[in-house]
């Protein structure tokens, strides 16, 4: 009843070809977007702000790159982590060594570094396609690691290995509690899933969705195949690398290059799954669900055994929250095999009907 | 009704009083996962240490300790949301702050140092934040990996027959490829060049289950000692593998990551002879665990499933760990109010100024289980010495006494790698001499 585009009459080529051409969705987006950067901050607690949302938005951007690559592009890849390694460790590097840039430009520098690398993992990208690039980029991640920890230029010849964020400062303002990095991060993360969902909706991203429904009649049709597949590459280690950045600088604090194992990878490529495939909403619903969801779990399962007075013993709820979120998870992919976004699709085709289904 | 409200408003002040003579520790652990026999086994030792102080003692000086159990599966991110959940429980917060793994302390450091919660990693994490001027917050205590390095080459001489002995003698150094186990490479090297020994570094990649080349290349070195430096899975595959070349077992020495039941019983025969390196000793004839035995477990109150733990070497190293915990507490109480909570600021004050002689030794009923300690602002590490076992096949045997560090050769690489971050991170260090 009041989700119904009935009366909405678009009268320029401008509204025709907007993001969200129904009004309600411009209106909820703007209401999200106001409660996240002010109530949020306001009402939430360091625990909130610095132990589940910030590292939610930072997975979402990292899943949100890797959507870029497999969920538009077709191209699946196992290197996420690396890419997020090489975005964090030459981000502490330019800001290190060069501190006049600022930690902004330091970021997009350490980006476009792992857009480098993600170029020449890709490369294989023009030969190989599904599993086989998979087991390619494979080699990716544990290059990027190997050459992390075996050249003390990385970590400034730190004896364990390890980088540690400075201090954010931009234009004199020091960005030091969790509600500053959540801010930071939450603009960061907001203004890139703005520029990826335009690039999407653009030629760029018409033609990566091409190449991935079918790269043979795309390269017929006059889409270059090496430009498109290396440019995917790049955008979506960019992605990952400013993500990896933010993790380390907004996050964490100190990391090690084991920070970014192949176990990440694979968390990364679970979220895309899990939240839909080629969906920018996608990423953040499947990063909300595999990073926050095991601490609800897990609260849950002790706030149980509080309220009925049970003592339970800790390995068996640790072990249950592993067993539930198995079976979440493969219970939403038999429901709904494609993911979070297409269940929010069905949700919302279903409300305008409502309450008169026919 | 009326008699209702005056009770209940009699109990709320009693109940307000009695939440403020608790200590609350959180106890962030692993319970599941590969590493899960290591983070079971240490926090179940610390919570049948602090079980006891409570049954026994009515806790520290009549200060309840409290705790809570948080899983991190032995990841940062999971460490990090512990401790941002556990900081703030308790009438005082967190009391201190045992993160259970390098990666994590190593995500806590500017954490703790801003909430002002001390961040306690005994035997593993950052060494250079020993030097307490610069981390005032992180405590790595009783010994690094650097002092435990050099430990160990005063053993291999003194097996050898004296220091000058070392001269020309070859070392392996097998090391896990990760920034523990490259984290003592710059002391061997020194050590190499004082000594006159050769060392080789061989990096295994994580987790370590196939070690069929690193040995090969150790059989064309022909080493006089290997040094382990193992974590998990690789201990008893080193092990085997050692076995299968036909290299000595008792002329390989670990590290104490490599040196639990957990990582001999796999490799079964293969493991017999085996030394490691040790800060706690094993066995339960101590009186602390006899302690523990009459006051908790006859009571059916204690932590571990399985008894037969008790005593093994992660368990005491709980214990340890408990008695560390709550000795800084004590130390805290006598200078900022005794029975009263202790704040994360108070409480490193009592790391700090930790004294564990050889009288108060015989009060915990640990002599010979663990060392004394002496802390301070500049030092945080305290004791720097090391005993070595030996694996019999069925238990490990305690074969040294305690053995020093070189702390001559380990202080200043100290200094100057702290020295460093500080430059990094714009710290100024604290002066020492201005503290009390």
């Amino acid at each position: 009843m009041l989700y119904r585009e009935a009366g909405q009459f678009k009268s320029s080529y401008a509204q025709d070809q907007q993001i969200f051409p129904i009004r309600q969705d411009r209106v909820a987006i703007w209401l999200l977007l106001g409660f996240a950067f002010v109530v949020v901050p306001l009402i939430g607690n360091q625990y909130w702000l610095g132990a589940m949302l910030t590292p939610f938005l930072i997975f979402a951007l990292a899943a949100l790159g890797l959507n870029i690559l497999t969920g538009y592009a077709g191209q699946l890849s196992l290197g996420t982590a690396a890419f997020m390694a090489v975005g964090a460790f030459m981000t502490y590097n330019f800001v290190l060594r060069l501190p006049w840039l600022g930690i902004i430009p330091s970021m997009i520098l350490g980006g476009l570094c792992a857009a480098a690398v993600g170029i020449v993992f890709g490369m294989p990208s023009l030969r190989i396609k599904g599993f086989y690039l998979a087991v390619a980029t494979l080699a990716c991640q544990f290059f990027v690691l190997w050459a992390l920890q075996r050249f003390g230029w990385f970590s400034n010849y730190s004896t364990s290995g390890v980088i540690t964020a400075q201090e954010i400062r931009i234009l004199g303002y020091v960005f030091d509690t969790p509600a500053k990095k959540y801010l930071l991060t939450l603009t960061v993360v907001v203004v890139m899933a703005l520029l990826a969902k335009n690039l999407m909706r653009s030629e760029i991203g018409r033609a990566f969705m091409a190449v991935r429904d079918m790269d043979v009649a795309a390269s017929v049709i006059g889409i270059p195949m090496m430009k498109t597949k290396l440019l995917a590459f790049a955008i979506s280690s960019f992605y990952c690398g400013v993500a990896g950045a933010l993790h380390a600088f907004c996050y964490l604090g100190t990391v090690e290059p084991e920070a970014y194992s192949l176990d990440l990878s694979f968390r990364i490529l679970f979220m895309v799954i899990i939240g839909g495939v080629g969906s920018i909403l996608g990423s953040f619903l499947g990063a909300a669900f595999i990073q926050l969801f095991p601490i609800v779990l897990n609260l849950a399962t002790s706030g149980v055994s509080h309220a009925f007075n049970v003592e339970i013993s800790h390995a068996v709820v640790s072990n249950l929250e592993f067993i539930f979120f198995g079976g979440l998870i493969i219970f939403f992919l038999i429901v709904e095999p494609l993911g979070f976004a297409r269940l929010w699709q069905i949700t919302k085709e279903k409300l305008r009907l409502w309450p008169f289904p026919h | 009704m009326k008699r209702i409200i005056l009770a209940s408003l009699l109990a709320v002040p009693a109940l307000a009083l009695a939440q403020a003579k608790e200590q609350f520790v959180p106890i962030n652990s692993y319970w599941v996962g590969p590493y899960a026999p290591g983070g079971s086994g240490i926090a179940g030792g610390m919570i049948d240490y602090f079980k006891l102080l409570n049954a026994r003692d009515g806790g520290i000086n009549g200060v309840k300790v409290t705790w809570e159990k948080c899983e991190t599966e032995y990841r940062n991110d999971r460490g990090v949301e512990c401790y941002e959940r556990s900081k703030k429980k308790g009438p005082t917060g967190a009391t201190l702050i045992h993160p259970l793994s390098t990666g994590i302390t190593y995500s806590l450091i500017d954490k703790g140092t801003a909430d002002k919660i001390p961040v306690v990693s005994v035997g593993y994490g950052r060494t250079d934040a020993a030097d307490g001027r610069v981390f005032p917050y992180v405590f790595p205590m009783i010994t690094t990996y650097w002092s435990q390095n050099t430990a160990k080459i005063k053993f291999i001489g003194m097996r050898e027959g004296g220091a000058d002995k070392l001269k020309g003698k070859k070392i392996v150094n097998l090391y896990h490829d990760s920034a523990y186990g490259k984290e003592t490479i710059p002391v061997l090297d020194a050590q190499a060049k004082i000594y006159g020994f050769q060392v080789t570094h061989i990096a295994v990649p994580h987790p370590g289950n196939e070690q069929q080349s690193q040995w090969l290349q150790i059989r064309q070195v022909r080493p006089d000692w290997v040094i382990l430096r193992g974590w998990g899975v690789m201990n008893p595959t080193a092990l085997k593998a050692a076995a299968k070349i036909g290299f000595p077992r008792d002329k390989i020495v670990g590290v104490w990551w490599s040196g639990a039941e957990e990582d001999v019983i796999p490799a079964g025969d293969a493991a017999k002879g085996y030394i490691a390196a040790g800060f706690n000793a094993p066995g339960s004839n101590f009186p602390v665990l006899k302690e523990i035995q009459k006051h908790v477990y006859a009571k059916g109150q204690g932590e571990m499933e399985d008894k037969s733990r008790l005593g093994s070497i992660y368990y005491n190293r709980g214990v340890l760990w408990g008695i560390l915990t709550t000795e800084a507490v004590r130390t805290a109480q006598a200078r900022y109010g005794k029975g009263q909570p202790m704040t994360g600021e108070q409480v490193r004050w009592g790391l700090e100024n930790l004294q564990i002689d050889e009288k108060k030794l015989k009060e915990l009923g640990a002599v010979g289980f663990m060392q004394p300690l002496k802390m301070s602002c500049a030092d945080h590490e305290g004791g720097g010495q090391v005993k070595f076992q030996q694996w019999d096949g069925k238990q490990w045997k305690v074969i040294t006494d305690w053995i020093a560090s070189d702390q001559r050769l380990v202080r200043p690489m100290i200094e100057a790698s702290a020295a460093q971050y500080a430059k990094e991170k714009g710290i100024t260090p604290r002066d020492c001499s201005k503290e009390n």
